[in-house]
């Protein structure tokens, strides 16, 4: 079913913690709320299920307003961060609890939780009690006992963040498994960029109560709209430099390098006030010479290593290179980036390539 | 090893400190079924005349039977009582947002530490006033409200463990909020439910005062004024009969503490609610 905020505020208290939310969610589709803590992610999460009443705007399912829908009719199911499974019922009994509310009849309810058990491999738990599964089975359940009422639209909140490393590589892939398999429409509230970028079909990114950007994940990533954005999303995180324009020239303390003709005819003047962000990747020996500094710090990972390179003016641009450590700690280098992949920010952080520029308020 | 040691030194301690309790209690035992001996600390003869306030009614007195009774309905009314409002007034005030919350937990605080005594003239004349002075019906309502404001504590408490998730989950799941309340939560705080009716009993079942100067009359009687009539009496005081009667009166509270001392224990261990 399609959700729709329209002009969604929420307030606790004299706190304006959401203003004017607008978004979209087709039928079908997966959206991750992503942003730090405290941005509003869970509020908005809690708004649609009507945990929380909101203060205006609209929320919509399908063409319906749902406002005043008590939570019990609005059919939302919802896993919880920690789960909230029933500690005192079985396994079972968690999975039937919502038929049983709604007085299914006791063989439609066999059938329904054996199906649904089946699906993500936990029919062999069902006489058992939440405290003796392990996370990634309790996960599984607080997820099939979220569906099996085939509710309007299936809300998550952090839910990975109880688990080990391991296991949330594969709930990842699992659950959007069993999303797409069921064809729901899904909400996921996260701040793990990572988790939001694998799962979802389009990442909704939050700071300070607002979306700053709705994108499919890639997207998100070559085409941020604002430093936030950008800063946000990809790890390592993007490096940024700040500048002015000066005759075609973007100058910094310590770099200077000539604007390609596509930036230029971007509407920027000069003795602007800009602001360069290059991801790592694009900072390599190979690309020039106008980054110069000496290596800071040092971090292998194994399949790349991972640079920083302080300028003379103290500032820190990060490189990530593809094999082994060739460079020692403290040598000076002279490396340059990518010019086709330098994102250039005005003074308000907004980017100036991006398909969105000036389509918005500003930051 | 060193562990072991003093464990073995508490264990000894404790014995020597608990030894005139011990002591106490085995002549008290002997006592009750014996002829004491004048001029000796062992008793003459084996006998059961002690117990004869089981069989007869004692001259003055109303039939243990019914006094029985009375303490019971008096206990279990005033359990009965403190459970319902209990369970559902800590539930509120865990979970419910209304005005003046944080007052009103105060409030109750200060109620609990009432003495029961200093109410006693008051309490009298309202109940006087309202006519149900020398009724089971009033002491049962007074010692029911003397016993909430703890009760009620207790149970925010146990509330207050419980995951709110929990309860949000319920109500996603399309129940409404008192079938989570009784179907999901009930069931989680039951340790705190039965603490609390043991504590509540027992509490009762020894309340002296309250029946003593709010339903004197021998039909309302409880145990506990029972037995303390039989130390009043003008002529000399029978200790035989009075240790037996004491002994019936504490046999209940005795048996029913055993079985249930651990979950007792449960409102001392900071709430034993279950983890989510």
């Amino acid at each position: 079913m399609k959700i729709i905020l329209k002009k969604f505020s929420k307030n606790f208290g004299q706190v304006e913690v959401i203003k004017d939310m607008d978004l979209e969610i087709e039928s079908g589709e997966m959206v991750a709320l992503l942003g730090p803590s405290g941005c509003g992610k869970t509020t908005t999460l809690f708004a649609i299920c009507g945990i929380h009443n909101i203060t205006s705007g609209q929320i919509l399912f399908g063409d319906r307003v749902i406002n005043n829908v008590p939570t019990q009719e609005r059919n939302v199911g919802v896993v919880f961060q920690n789960y909230a499974l029933y500690p005192h019922l079985t396994i079972y009994e968690n999975i039937a609890f919502p038929l049983r509310i709604r007085k299914m009849e006791k063989s439609e309810i066999d059938q329904l939780v054996q199906e649904y058990s089946e699906m993500v491999g936990i029919s062999n738990l069902l006489s058992r009690r939440p405290m003796h599964l392990s996370g990634g089975q309790q996960q599984r359940v607080a997820l099939v006992r979220a569906l099996i009422r085939k509710p309007n639209v299936l809300l998550m909140d952090e839910p990975l963040a109880n688990l080990d490393a391991a296991l949330r590589l594969r709930m990842r892939s699992e659950i959007r498994r069993i999303q797409q398999e069921t064809g729901i429409t899904a909400i996921l509230v996260t701040h793990d960029q990572v988790e939001a970028m694998s799962m979802s079909d389009r990442i909704a990114i939050m700071n300070d109560g607002k979306i700053q950007q709705i994108s499919t994940p890639t997207e998100m990533y070559s085409d941020p709209k604002n430093t936030f954005v950008a800063g946000f999303i990809g790890n390592p995180p993007i490096s940024f430099y700040n500048g002015v324009l000066q005759k075609n020239y973007f100058v910094g303390t310590a770099m200077k390098f000539e604007l390609s003709e596509a930036t230029l005819s971007n509407g920027i003047q000069e003795e602007q006030k800009l602001e360069i962000g290059v991801r790592p990747e694009y900072v390599h020996p190979n690309f020039g010479d106008e980054v110069e500094g000496k290596i800071l710090f040092i971090e292998p990972q194994g399949r790349e290593t991972l640079y920083d390179i302080e300028l003379d003016d103290g500032q820190v641009i990060r490189s990530i290179q593809m094999g082994s450590q060739q460079y020692q700690m403290g040598e000076r280098i002279q490396w340059g980036m990518d010019h086709k992949n330098i994102l250039v920010f005005d003074e308000n952080g907004e980017n100036i390539f991006s398909k969105l520029y000036g389509t918005s308020p500003k930051l | 090893m060193e562990k072991h040691n003093s464990n073995r030194i508490s264990t000894i301690i404790l014995f020597v400190l608990s030894l005139p309790l011990f002591i106490l209690y085995f002549f008290f035992f002997l006592d009750v079924f014996t002829v004491p001996s004048t001029d000796s600390i062992w008793p003459e003869s084996f006998t059961l005349v002690h117990w004869r306030f089981l069989t007869e009614t004692l001259s003055g007195k109303p039939s243990i039977w019914i006094t029985t009774l009375n303490t019971l309905i008096f206990s279990g009314c005033v359990v009965a009582i403190v459970l319902v409002l209990s369970s559902t007034a800590g539930y509120a005030l865990s979970r419910l947002k209304m005005p003046y919350r944080s007052q009103l937990l105060g409030t109750l605080l200060l109620l609990h530490s009432f003495p029961s005594v200093s109410l006693l003239i008051a309490i009298f004349i309202i109940l006087q006033m309202i006519g149900l002075y020398d009724s089971l019906v009033g002491v049962i309502i007074i010692k029911a409200s003397l016993e909430l404001p703890f009760g009620i504590w207790i149970m925010k408490g146990f509330y207050d463990t419980v995951p709110w998730e929990i309860e949000m989950s319920g109500v996603q799941d399309g129940a409404s909020r008192f079938t989570v309340w009784y179907k999901l939560i009930l069931p989680q705080i039951y340790p705190g439910l039965a603490a609390l009716s043991i504590f509540s009993f027992i509490s009762s079942w020894g309340e002296y005062v309250l029946p003593f100067v709010l339903a004197p009359s021998a039909e309302q009687q409880t145990l506990s004024v029972y037995l303390a009539g039989l130390l009043s009496e003008t002529t000399a005081v029978d200790y035989g009969l009075l240790k037996a009667v004491g002994l019936f009166y504490m046999l209940p509270v005795m048996i029913f503490y055993i079985f249930t001392h651990e979950k007792l224990m449960n409102i001392y261990g900071g709430g034993g609610g279950s983890k989510g």
